[in-house]
């Protein structure tokens, strides 16, 4: 199984959100999008100009943009509001919270450049602590695809799930692995590779850096079962059991800071309900700074190297 | 509604908000007291929605963005039939979903507030909505004066403006007051007029406390074509109660029993005299 997920070229998953809103916007006349002046970098405009009536501009104003976004979609709109990752949540948090989630609101809050892989702009953009905050909204869905097509299809999916998502995706260009007709279906964990000696659960970017590790693990004689979680939440509690039960013994991957990201999710479910050790692939608390995505991947640990040594790690831990 | 019938609509609300507020024990006394005539206007003379209409997308929409002010929109939507009133027996109470800021489990509620700054750019959302549907709706908001200090109210009359979102109006309850002190003491907000103006909205000023002359204001709406507009309604923290009235305590202040019906005395007072007027005409 391993050997199926190949890629097949690079293209940054921001672009599969920009093709999914427009395919978006095709099936559903009720979609329309929100940007705070961030058309170019969310890949927004071929929506716009296919819908011109569809998308409203609102300038540098994120707080305004998540209150607007609430008020249309009281207005039987289903509002896809695209702004980064930083400017989508933790400044807009109280707007999330009261606005979106507690008046369970039909948003879509599709963030790009999420996490270290941003690059350049360093830390202040570079934001690690997103999933958590939103995962802890009740009534929020959080979803962190790994590829272009998946965050297509993702973007697709959401418009027919009622209630707030927050849609989390970023900026480099990145292998493309999934295929495109894969369906999407939220909530449902993906099984990327059987394997029996150690559970990889992993999102986003580093769905491609877990693959890629159990490759090289599979040619040392171990075997890794690799699940892409991109529903973060609501979670596949059962998939993550029945691996967990086969493997006992668990790598979470994130871009994200190791506090209250999946590791976490997974986390809690393993302490609940099948306690096994686990190891954490992501970032340990601390801001990012420029580089290159894959120097910024290497130095916070989140490299393919990173995942190789956590499951050398749990598997001396594994009872 | 006629005036006469507006004044004495005031005066009954004033009662009950009172009523209610000493029963739980809780409330944003001096801000109710503050709104009701405005509440009174836009529900009985201006809005279009009813028990009736309420699920009809073409429905006029009020959306309290100064959320603890709940009490004076808990007794409106009760009078106009969305729920019984003796509901309001459980306010703030355990299990009750007449809590302390407005939430949509309440029949009549359009969005959940309390956390202040928000309300202004759900309604710009909503009226923004509407126009792109040509739904000839129109879209109220009562902000507070303190609230006024959140910077995301600001970047909303900016999109709004941008917009030209003539269907969208916002009245200002401007009582001078918050809960730390006079505004002007806490965070000035003048000159308010000028700069809502200058934000590209149209603006009028208005005595918040008279049904008529809110009347003529909100019955005569957009005030200017192509423009949001800004009512300016100017209020009096704790009105009708001459104890309370600009008294800061009066904010989430509860009367005792004792204060509680020389309140009730001072309004069917003023009652009778409405009553009497009625007659005398
Ligand atoms: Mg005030």
């Amino acid at each position: 199984m391993l050997d199926q997920w190949v890629s097949t070229g690079k293209k940054a998953t921001r672009d599969g959100f920009g093709a999914g809103l427009f395919e978006a916007g095709k099936q559903h006349p009720e979609v329309v999008a929100l940007c705070a002046d961030l058309v170019g970098s969310l890949k927004m405009e071929a929506f716009i100009e296919a819908f011109p009536e569809r998308f409203f501009q609102t300038g540098i104003s994120e707080a305004n943009m998540m209150g607007i976004a609430a008020g249309l979609a009281t207005g039987g709109k289903i509002p896809y509001t695209g702004t980064f990752a930083n400017f989508s949540t933790g400044r807009v948090y109280d707007q999330l919270r009261q606005s979106i989630a507690y008046s369970d609101k039909n948003v879509k809050v599709c963030a790009s450049h999420a996490g270290l892989t941003l690059g350049e702009d360093g830390a202040t953009h570079q934001i690690l602590e997103d999933i958590g905050m939103t995962k802890m909204l009740p009534g929020f869905t959080v979803i962190n695809p790994c590829d272009y097509n998946q965050t297509k299809a993702a973007t697709m999916a959401i418009a027919e799930h009622h209630g707030p998502v927050y849609l989390r995706f970023g900026r480099p260009s990145w292998p493309v692995f999934i295929p495109e007709s894969l369906p999407f279906e939220i909530g449902k964990a993906l099984l990327l590779s059987e394997g029996t000696d150690v559970s990889i659960f992993a999102t986003g970017h580093l769905v491609w850096n877990a693959l890629e590790a159990a490759r090289s693990l599979a040619a040392e004689g171990i075997s890794c079962e690799v699940i892409n979680i991109h529903t973060i939440k609501p979670l596949d509690e059962e998939a993550v059991l029945d691996s967990v039960s086969k493997t006992r013994c668990v790598v979470t991957a994130e871009e994200h800071n190791r506090f209250g990201g999946l590791g976490d999710s997974i986390a809690q479910v393993l302490t609940r309900r099948f306690p096994a050790p686990q190891e954490y692939v992501a970032v340990n608390d601390t801001f990012g700074e420029s580089g290159k995505p894959d120097e910024l991947l290497d130095k916070y640990g989140l490299g393919i190297k990173d995942v190789i040594a956590a499951v050398k790690t749990v598997l001396t831990r594994k009872q | 509604m006629t005036t006469r019938e507006l004044k004495i609509k005031s005066v009954e609300y004033r009662k009950k908000i009172l009523k209610y507020i000493c029963n739980a024990g809780a409330g944003h006394t001096g801000g109710s007291l503050s709104i009701i005539d405005i509440l009174n206007v836009l529900y009985n003379r201006v809005m279009n929605v009813s028990p009736d209409n309420f699920d009809d997308p073409g429905r006029d929409r009020y959306v309290q963005s100064k959320g603890h002010s709940v009490e004076a929109l808990y007794v409106v939507l009760a009078d106009k039939g969305f729920f019984p009133e003796e509901d309001l027996l459980t306010l703030c109470r355990y299990q009750s979903p007449y809590i302390g800021h407005p939430t949509r489990k309440v029949r009549g509620m359009e969005q959940n507030t309390g956390g202040l700054g928000h309300g202004l750019a759900i309604c710009a959302g909503n009226a923004l909505a509407a126009k792109k549907d040509g739904l000839p709706l129109r879209v109220y908001t009562v902000l507070g004066d303190g609230e006024m200090a959140e910077g995301s109210n600001w970047e909303a009359l900016m999109m709004a403006a941008h917009y030209k979102l003539d269907n969208l109006c916002a009245v200002l309850d401007y009582n001078k007051q918050q809960i730390t002190g006079a505004n002007a003491d806490v965070i000035g907000l003048e000159p308010i007029r000028k700069k809502i103006e200058a934000f590209g909205w149209a603006v009028c000023e208005v005595d918040g406390n008279d049904v008529e002359a809110l009347t003529e204001t909100l019955e005569n709406l957009p005030i200017e074509q192509g423009k949001p507009s800004f009512v300016i309604a100017h209020t009096v923290k704790g009105k009708g109660i001459s104890y309370m009235e600009g008294v800061l305590k009066w904010h989430h202040g509860v009367p005792s029993p004792g204060q509680y019906y020389a309140a009730i005395n001072e309004l069917d007072t003023a009652f009778q005299a409405l009553t009497e007027e009625k007659i005398g005409v």
